[in-house]
């Protein structure tokens, strides 16, 4: 067993162990620390697999972004030491059935499914491999998308202020 | 205890959306549920990119896709938070069975 494979394993009980935290513990603060160890666990295998450009993004998006976010709206909405309410016993059954279930049904098609490889010329996913291909117009270029991202986050970034501004009293 | 391959990370990535779906269906809060959420979208993740390099390695698509997925996602959540402490200004709560009238 080679080092390798120690920390593939490390990193995925990482990431599934702090993820089932995440959605059941009831401190609603401890819940989004263990977030962001189960996004900082997906980074560790993106690291794995040598993906860095992807790491890296998953790393400053959602552990310095998302994360952040969701802290700061919980310390909004929240008061502290307040403890979620406790779920109804039956919703909790049902819905981990229902987890259970489609959790058995992906697994048991995906081990009698047997994928074919390819055999050519593996392309090197190095950030300038991908910056060519992100905005290249040409047979494999992704121009396109790229603009229509940047048109979404623009509108986005409207929608934001326009929901989260504060609306001028009726009566004044 | 193999080398771990491709399945290993499909079986990883399907256990993470379903522990995202389990999350989604018992928690009634909404940032909670935005958590979720964003469990769920990383694992699409793990799917796309173990993809890429252990059945596609001379093409970059799934880097790509989740490229983008990452930045949707992180639209998403702004606006998404943006929606919750509109919420919790007219409601004083952001619990989603006490948010049941659609205007405020």
């Amino acid at each position: 067993m080679s080092g390798s494979t120690i920390i593939f394993y490390m990193l995925a009980a990482l990431t599934l162990v702090s993820g089932l935290l995440a959605v059941t513990t009831r401190q609603i603060f401890r819940a989004a620390i263990f977030l962001l160890f189960s996004l900082i666990g997906i980074a560790g295998l993106f690291f794995w697999m040598q993906y860095d450009f992807i790491a890296a993004v998953q790393i400053v998006v959602y552990v310095g972004g998302i994360t952040v976010l969701i802290i700061f709206s919980i310390f909004l909405t929240q008061q502290a030491g307040d403890l979620l309410p406790k779920q109804k016993i039956g919703r909790q059954v049902f819905s981990a059935l229902a987890a259970f279930c489609g959790f058995a049904l992906i697994m048991l098609q995906l081990y009698q499914h047997t994928f074919n490889t390819t055999t050519e010329q593996p392309v090197e996913p190095s950030v300038a491999n991908i910056g060519n291909q992100m905005l290249g117009v040409g047979e494999n270029g992704f121009a396109l998308p790229f603009e229509v991202v940047s048109i979404l986050l623009l509108a986005a970034l409207i929608g934001c202020i326009v929901i989260a501004l504060r609306s001028k009293p009726a009566t004044a | 205890m193999m080398e771990p391959g491709l399945y290993h990370l499909l079986f990883v990535s399907t256990a993470l959306f379903f522990i995202g779906v389990y999350g989604f269906f018992t928690r009634r809060n909404l940032v909670t549920m935005l958590m979720s959420i964003e469990l769920i979208l990383n694992s699409v993740n793990i799917n796309f990119i173990a993809f890429n390099k252990y059945l596609w390695p001379h093409k970059m698509d799934g880097l790509f896709f989740s490229i983008f997925v990452i930045a949707i996602a992180a639209a998403e959540a702004a606006v998404a938070i943006a929606i919750i402490i509109n919420l919790y200004r007219s409601h004083q709560s952001i619990d989603v069975e006490r948010a049941e009238e659609m205007k405020f």
